[in-house]
């Protein structure tokens, strides 16, 4: 009865120990709209078409290069 | 396209608050919030360095490990973001997160707190791209515009980098090369890992 009682307790503990885990971390792009699906408002640049992934990525790498790369434009 | 990042060249910044400014007036942020700052350190004394503060998108959010409701998630362009439908501003995030970066506007009466606010990368919230709904909660979601954050476009000295990981980090290390100094990339090692920052892990860290 002893033994019942302090493995029962051990259990209790072990199961308590789970509340201190942590969730993983993963990525949820389901929870919000894709960005390159592109916004739908009147300010919306153009230079790439919206809902074409590689045509978003690519129009942000210009415009990183274009406007953060000081070494782009002097040679 | 790698994950979104935020890159301060503490070589460039001059303290001009354009950054602050410029996100103040992108999401017609309230009195009171400020999803962006500039910290001056060692303010005063010859060789002060100042950075541009915001959330970091961390790797591993502290934020969204501590938060009671869950309501953080991170999209597939690695921005941290959260769900002010969900949020019951707890404060819970405030105290984990190492920037500062969680915000909290004073509502009603007793100085009650409000829902969480902080920088969204210009990426919204769950709400439909470009909608007046996502705009009233979280402003403008210029990454659906196809633009990058108005803090770093707007950054007088480009001192503020923004955007894919890869790229602004070759352009940072690209000045370093240049310049041969300030190497120093403050806040990476906190928000993507040690090894993001150059410098090795430490024993059983995460990364």
């Amino acid at each position: 009865m002893k033994r019942f009682g302090f493995g029962l307790c051990a259990a209790l503990c072990l199961a308590g120990l789970v509340a201190c885990g942590e969730r993983p971390q993963a990525n949820r792009g389901d929870l919000d709209t894709a960005p390159y699906a592109g916004a739908k408002n009147a300010f919306v640049d153009p230079g790439w078409q919206a809902g074409d992934k590689v045509s978003w990525e690519q129009h942000l790498r210009t415009r990183m290069q274009r406007g953060q790369n000081d070494y782009s434009r002097i040679p | 396209m790698a994950r979104m990042k935020f890159i301060c060249d503490a070589e460039r910044c001059i303290e001009c608050n354009s950054c602050v400014t410029a996100c103040k007036n992108e999401h017609e942020i309230p009195w009171g919030v400020n999803r962006r700052r500039v910290v001056t350190l060692n303010d005063g004394i010859p060789g002060e360095k100042s950075i541009s503060v915001a959330c970091m998108h961390c790797s591993d959010a502290p934020c969204m490990a501590v938060c009671p409701v869950n309501c953080f998630y991170r999209t597939d362009e690695g921005v941290v973001l959260h769900d002010k439908d969900v949020c019951i501003g707890c404060g819970y995030c405030s105290y984990a997160c190492p920037f500062g970066a969680p915000q909290f506007p004073s509502e009603g009466a007793f100085g009650v707190r409000g829902k969480m606010d902080k920088c969204t990368f210009c990426a919204g919230g769950p709400e439909p791209s470009g909608s007046p709904a996502e705009f009233e909660k979280y402003g403008r979601n210029r990454l659906a515009e196809g633009k990058l954050p108005a803090c770093a476009e707007m950054c007088s000295t480009k001192a503020l980098l923004a955007g894919d990981g890869d790229v602004v980090a070759d352009i940072f290390r690209t000045r370093v090369v240049q310049r041969g100094k300030g190497a120093e990339v403050w806040g990476w090692g906190t928000a993507y890992g040690s090894r993001q920052a150059g410098q090795a892990p430490a024993e059983g860290a995460k990364s």
